[in-house]
Parts: structure tokens; C-alpha cells; sequence
């Protein structure tokens, strides 16, 4: 397990639909609103093809923590697609105890895409509850 | 292709200072480098730039490049440019991959240059990764059919079927009321230079009956739309009139003799009009209806009518059309203050909403321009308008109507004191949003008549015996509590989505904003574009307006969809959902999970399969995470290919 210090930074995955979330990521570069290095962002087109394989493979990848992220309820670009994401979710929090896993190191919340202030509260509040709880015990040695 | 050997070329952008002023973009083209499969890298200065954009051409010819990674800033603005710049030198448009490590690194880590960097690197080591796995993908195309639908004739609709219509295209003007015109038909005047609303809008209305392109298809609502871009199949519904629309003239006989009178909705309940009617006197068409609901079947309408047009046994007709492109032009409706009794509305007789106010004020309205309180038909001395009802308020719609009622308030105000100088008015603002050309004349027009502005929200209605009304408001500019009595309020109601604009939001699968309007593709560089392609929204629809606006998206909605009529053609983007026939087991899960009804099951018993309408979908991958069997794949968001970011994110310390 890594070594855990001061400067320990976790390594977090974080899944993006490209309308809001993605945009708000954008958003925050935009405004320059400042949070640590910790998320490394990929893209999907919707939080609906959120397969819980992705979330499931980043975790035993030796990821600290896991956001998926898409439009607001009622906003997606697909229609629902939001929607079919949080039964996703639920069935994930389940699977992630299973793995033992806390239930903080994964979350799913909505930033649409002029919410770059709330994207980079998001990164930083996340960033500070995996820090607490520490690096990942799934993390393979060795990795960074 | 499948052995094709892999060669990536990997371009940095420092984006003048904005990313290499945060990130050693050096390290991160070193780094590059050493990855997999990485031929080629190079750091541009800007890299979207023309010369930018040479280096990236230059690099493909001359290290045989068949996948081009650029690590820079958003693809949801610059994809488009790189993919072109790919594709001009034979690089396949969809084995392009985009890295941005300006927005996600050296914008909002500008103080941690080590970690910029060190994500900088895992994001490209991510990116080539992913990129190794692209595949090749073709636009196919279908074609567009010639003929246009327009949803809404209001000024925003008519604007966009008279454009279509003057450049050749033939129009379907569906409008759910039985005349053409919209609410622009009901206002007085329209700010900021105070023209009569009718006698502009009039013109108009007639320019689209006349125009031989444009079918008008008055009281009629669009009930289904099927199909896709370029192919939509419409269902329209012809609401009864009860009359042959082909022999009425339009003469008024059966109005003249029908004894039932009901509120009339034209002058927003103020006034009459009968159970057969010709809606307003310069209606378009201009052919009466009746109103089944309060007809009471004496049939004096049937004896009046010298052309013999009335028919009591009408239905509803559908038609079926096929079109190619998509205006929606719905428009919007005026808050109710009723529901909550906004300041009064609904309890006290003399608060009135702008609407009410604009038809007392028109000449052919109701009091014959007469603005009169509704207790006693008195015409007021003191008259006080409220801003923002309904509007800018967290119990109602958190909104700006666009400065609409701000407008509304300071022309109207304006222009009962022209009528009658000896008229007093306050208007009671938060703030005056005139913000465009020509508002601020008008503010400063009305301030110069002797309009009061008074800043600060209303915070209590008290009703008198003599059914004046006294405003208990706090002039914050002064600081000082003031109860003034008025003998009529007017509310200046923002605007709010329609039925129409729900209704549409369904029929046609198009997303709604947090205030329920619909939303746009881009809110700047795609303002009447839709997230369902060859379907564009024109005026209110799409949020608060005034006319001017809305004339204008109006037109740019023709614009827009021109261009796919007169190519002809529509491209269908590569992402979309494609099926493996040999692993399907056809349960139909897909067909429930996509919101666009791109999948059908098809054959019987033994031939049973499901195809893929490939041109409706839309790209999101839903059915994919949905498909139990595996045997849907996103092209483009191909599972390995997103696995294969995930397997990157982390890395052994020092190398592989």
C-alpha cells in the first residue's frame, strides 16, 4: 500500500458526459476556478453509457475514487439518459462494498455545463473525502 | 487495415502562455514519446492556429501518421477543426484523438506546475492509449426531403415559413389558433419605437397568405412526428371548425346572428364575442369557427350564412406529411398571477396583467382604447405597474423575462400618459433592463413625461372601499417606506413555456432548461440549433424574447435548415450504435432503453432480429451499457476503447 503523507494525492477517475459535465469541466478552466491534480476526466457521450465495468475496472486499476457525472434530472441531452445512470449507481455502491471498498470512494453527481464553480467544489470536496480515507486498498504496489 | 501498422503523432499546444506558461510542455512531449506506438511529436506554439495546423498536416506526410493526438484545450469546440485538418491529408477524421490539458490542467492547477504536468502526462499517456484502438469511420448521409414544417405562426414562424417560402421551399404552416399572428396580433403597440403592433404584424400576415409556397394550416396541431432528419413523417391534426373553409368568405354573417357571447380570448377575457366567430378583424385566414363547447345548436349561424358553409357534423381530419426540416415556433404564454394571487390578482378587481392592459389600450380592443378599471369602467387617474411579477421571484421563476416586461411597463406607461397627459404612473422596479438598442431612449422617453420610477419590489396590496389600491413599497434608493395609492395596478408578467413548448419537448425529443424551455444546441454558437438534427427552435420558445429576436431567429432557422435542403443531403455522425447479429439475442432490452427508437424488432418466430435505424440514433450508448449480450457497440466509445483510458489513468512508478 502506499505510503500515506501530507502530500499524498489521490488518483481519481472521473466519467464525464460530454453536454454538461465535460462542459463544466470546460467551464472551470474557463473561470480559472482552481482545485488540486487529483481527476483524471474521460469523456463519454452520456452518463447513460456509464457501464459499471468502467467503474468497476478503475477500481481495481488502484484508483482511489471514482465520479461519474452527468447532466442535471431533467436536463440530459438524451432525454433520460441521467436517469438510467442512477439505477446504475445504486447497483454500484452495492458492488463497491462487495469489493471492500468504502462507500465514499465512489459518487455520482450532476454539473451541468455552466457549473464551473460547482465542477471544481465537486473535484476538491471529493478529492478532501478520499484523502481521509486514504489510498486505495486495491491499489497494486508500485503503482502511481 | 486490421495489421496496419499503428503510427501516432502526438502535437502539444502551448497555446501561447495559457498552457505553457502552467505546464512543462516539453516534459509532456518528451514523455510522449516514450509511449507506445508513438512516432512523431511536436510542440506548436498554437497549435489551431493556420501554422499550427501545417505542422500537424507536415507531420502526418512526413512520418506516415495514421492516428494524431492533440493535447491543447476542449474538443467540444476545436474537434471539428482537427478532424478536418486529419482528414484533408487522408487521416481518417474518427482516429483523431483529443487531449485537453488546458481546461483540465493548466487553467485550474495554475499554481502546481508539478502536478499540471504529472496530469498532463497521464491525460496523453490516456489519450494514446485510447487512440491506438480508434477506428476508421465513414459519415454516411441521407437525404433531405424538399418540403419544410413549420410549428407556430407566430411573428417567429411567420418569418421562417416567408423565408423558406422565398427561397423555394415549400412550407407547412401548422398554427393551433384559428388565425395566424401569435400574441404580437394582441399587443397595442410594441416598444422600443412604439409602432402599432397590428398595423406592422398585419402586412406580414398577409405577405404569408399570399406567398404560393406557404400552406396554411390554421387550427390544426401536430399531434406525432416520426423518422429523422431529412425524412420526418408529421401527423397533423385539423381541429373542426364546423364550417367548409372553402366557401366561407370571411363575411361575419353568422357572428351577427349567433346569441351566445362568451368572454373573448383575443382581448384576454375583457369583452365578448360569440359562439361562431371570426377571431380578429384581420385574421388569417379569414374564415369564422365554432366553438362546439358554447354553441347551443339553434342553428341561426346555419340560416345567416348565405354561402351555405356550415357543416355541425365535422371531425377531426389527420394528415400525414412528409418534411425535411423542423422550425419549432411555439411560443410561450404570460405568467398566470392568478394561481397565487399575485398582488392581488384575482382578489381585488383593479389589478390587472399587461395583456389585459395592452388590449383596454388598443383601439380595436374591447373599450375602444379606452383604458378603463374593471370595477366601475372608470378611466384612471393614477396608474402604478409592478415589475418582475412572476419573474426574478424564488417563489415563481427565478428568470429575467429578458427586460420583455421592463419594456412592456415603460411603454405602456409612456403611452397612456401621451393619451392622457393628465394621467399620473409609477412604475415599481427592481431593476430597468433596457438593454437593447433603442431601450434606453424609451426609458429615458418615458422619464421625461413624468413617469415615476419608483425602486423597490411591492410588498403588500391593500384594496380601498372605492376600489383604489394602495402599494405599501420600499424606495430603496431613498430608503424610505411609501404607500401609494393607485387607481388601477398593472402586473407586468414575465413569460413562461407553453403547453406548446411541452408538448414539443416530447413529441420531438428535444431537452428542456431548468426554467422549461427548450434548450438550445449551443447557447451561443448554435442558438437555434437542436440537439435533434434538421429540428430548429425560432422565438419564445427557447426562452424570453421580445420581437425583434424573435423575427430575427425566426430567419435564422430558415438559414440553418437551408443548408441541409439545398445540399440535399444530411451527414449522419459516426458514433452511433451498431449491432453484432451473431451474439444478439434479440431480448429487446435495446429497443426499451433508447429514448429514439432507433431499434425494432423485426421478422417472426426464427427470423427474428433486431434492426438499427441507424439514422435516428444519436450517439449517447445507452443501449450499449443496456445490452446484456455485449452485442451492441458504440462506434467510436467501443468499450476496449474506453477501458483502455481507464487501464491508463494508473501506471507503475517508473515506466510500464
Amino acid at each position: 500500500m502506499a505510503e500515506v503523507t501530507e502530500e499524498w494525492q489521490p488518483k481519481i477517475v472521473m466519467f464525464c458526459c460530454n453536454w454538461c459535465s465535460y462542459g463544466g469541466a470546460d467551464s472551470a478552466g474557463m473561470g480559472r476556478f482552481q482545485q488540486p491534480p487529483t481527476v483524471r476526466v474521460i469523456r463519454v457521450m452520456c452518463s447513460g453509457r456509464m457501464d459499471p465495468v468502467f467503474i468497476l475496472n478503475a477500481f481495481l486499476e488502484g484508483a482511489d475514487g471514482v465520479i461519474f457525472s452527468g447532466c442535471h434530472i431533467g436536463d440530459c441531452h438524451y432525454v433520460n439518459g441521467n436517469y438510467k445512470a442512477t439505477v446504475k449507481y445504486k447497483f454500484l455502491k452495492a458492488m463497491v462494498n462487495e469489493l471492500g471498498l468504502e462507500d465514499e470512494r465512489l459518487k455520482l453527481d450532476w454539473i451541468s455545463a455552466s457549473e464551473g464553480e460547482r465542477y471544481a467544489e465537486v473535484v476538491t470536496e471529493f478529492t478532501e473525502q478520499i484523502k481521509k480515507v486514504g489510498p486505495s486498498p486495491l491499489k497494486p504496489e508500485g503503482v502511481i | 487495415m486490421e495489421n496496419e501498422e499503428i503510427r501516432i503523432g502526438v502535437f502539444v499546444c502551448e497555446c501561447g502562455v495559457n498552457i505553457g506558461g502552467y505546464v512543462d510542455v516539453q516534459a509532456v512531449a518528451d514523455y510522449a514519446l516514450t509511449l507506445p506506438d508513438v512516432e512523431y511529436v511536436k510542440i506548436n506554439k498554437f497549435t489551431c492556429a493556420d501554422s499550427g495546423q501545417a505542422e500537424i498536416q507536415i507531420g502526418i506526410k512526413e512520418h506516415n501518421l495514421n492516428r494524431v493526438i492533440v493535447a491543447a484545450c476542449t474538443p467540444r469546440t476545436h474537434e471539428p477543426t482537427f478532424r478536418a485538418c486529419c482528414k484533408e491529408v487522408g487521416v481518417n477524421p474518427y482516429q483523431f484523438e483529443f487531449v485537453n490539458i488546458r481546461d483540465q490542467c493548466s487553467w485550474i492547477h495554475m499554481w502546481d506546475r508539478e502536478g499540471a504536468t504529472a496530469k498532463a502526462k497521464d491525460l496523453v499517456r490516456m489519450g494514446v492509449a485510447r487512440a491506438r484502438l480508434l477506428e476508421p469511420l465513414e459519415e454516411s448521409s441521407v437525404p433531405v426531403d424538399q418540403n419544410v414544417l413549420v410549428i407556430g405562426a407566430g411573428v417567429a414562424g411567420m418569418q421562417a415559413a416567408i423565408d423558406f417560402g422565398d427561397m423555394g421551399y415549400n412550407v407547412y404552416l401548422v398554427e393551433k389558433e384559428p388565425s395566424i399572428g401569435g400574441r404580437m396580433a394582441r399587443f397595442d403597440k410594441v416598444f422600443p419605437t412604439n409602432d402599432c403592433s397590428i398595423c406592422i404584424l398585419g402586412p406580414k400576415m398577409v405577405e404569408v397568405a399570399r406567398n404560393k409556397n406557404i400552406n396554411i394550416m390554421s387550427y390544426a396541431e401536430v399531434t406525432d412526428v416520426d423518422g429523422f432528419v431529412g425524412n420526418f413523417e408529421v401527423t397533423v391534426m385539423h381541429k373542426p371548425r364546423y364550417l367548409d373553409t372553402s366557401i366561407c368568405t370571411g363575411c361575419g354573417a353568422c357572428q351577427e346572428a349567433c346569441p351566445v357571447e362568451v368572454p373573448s380570448e383575443f382581448n384576454e377575457n375583457f369583452g365578448i364575442r360569440k359562439a361562431i366567430y371570426i377571431p380578429f378583424p384581420q385574421a388569417v385566414p379569414m374564415r369564422a369557427v365554432l366553438d362546439k363547447e358554447n354553441c347551443i345548436g339553434c342553428k341561426a349561424c346555419e340560416k345567416a350564412c348565405e354561402a351555405g358553409a356550415i357543416r355541425y357534423d365535422q371531425e377531426p381530419i389527420y394528415e400525414k406529411l412528409k418534411v425535411g426540416v423542423i422550425t419549432v415556433a411555439v411560443g410561450m404564454d404570460a405568467f398566470d398571477p392568478l394561481p397565487h394571487n399575485n398582488y392581488g390578482y384575482g382578489l381585488y378587481d383593479n389589478v390587472i396583467t399587461t395583456m389585459e392592459f395592452e388590449r383596454l389600450l388598443n383601439a380595436a380592443g374591447p373599450t375602444g382604447g379606452h383604458v378603463v378599471r374593471p370595477s366601475d369602467a372608470v378611466e384612471p387617474i393614477t396608474v402604478g405597474f409592478i415589475n418582475c411579477v412572476g419573474s426574478r421571484d424564488v417563489n415563481e421563476n427565478i428568470y429575467c423575462s429578458g427586460g420583455v416586461c421592463c419594456m412592456f411597463s415603460i411603454k405602456n406607461a409612456q403611452l397612456l400618459k401621451e393619451k392622457r397627459p393628465e394621467t399620473n404612473h409609477y412604475v415599481f422596479y427592481m431593476d430597468i433592463r433596457a438593454t437593447m438598442r433603442g431601450f434606453e431612449e424609451a426609458y429615458n422617453r418615458a422619464r421625461d413625461l413624468g413617469v415615476k420610477f419608483i425602486r423597490g419590489k411591492p410588498v403588500e396590496i391593500t384594496e380601498m372601499e372605492n376600489g383604489n389600491l394602495v402599494v405599501r413599497v420600499e424606495d430603496t434608493l431613498k430608503g424610505e417606506i411609501m404607500n401609494v395609492e393607485v387607481d388601477l395596478l398593472v402586473l407586468g408578467t414575465g413569460l413562461v413555456p407553453n403547453q406548446g413548448v411541452r408538448d414539443m419537448g416530447s413529441i420531438l425529443k428535444l431537452p428542456r432548461s431548468t426554467d422549461n424551455f427548450l434548450t438550445e444546441l449551443h447557447p451561443k454558437l448554435a442558438p437555434v440549433d437542436t440537439t435533434t438534427d434538421g429540428v430548429f427552435v425560432a422565438g419564445c420558445a427557447a426562452g424570453p424574447r421580445d420581437v425583434a429576436y424573435s423575427t430575427a431567429h425566426g430567419s435564422a432557422t430558415a438559414g440553418r435548415a437551408t443548408r441541409l435542403l439545398s445540399v440535399g443531403s444530411a451527414p449522419i455522425m459516426g458514433i452511433t450504435a451498431r449491432i453484432n447479429e451473431d451474439t444478439c439475442v434479440v431480448c429487446g432490452v435495446c429497443v426499451d432503453k433508447c429514448p429514439y427508437g432507433v431499434f425494432e424488432i423485426v421478422g417472426t418466430n426464427g427470423d427474428r432480429r433486431v434492426n438499427v435505424v441507424e439514422a435516428l440514433c444519436k450517439g449517447c450508448g445507452t443501449c450499449v451499457t443496456a445490452c446484456p449480450t455485449g452485442a451492441l457497440e458504440q462506434s467510436h466509445f467501443k468499450n476496449d476503447q474506453i477501458l483502455a483510458q481507464v487501464k491508463n489513468v494508473l501506471v507503475y512508478e517508473g515506466g510500464e
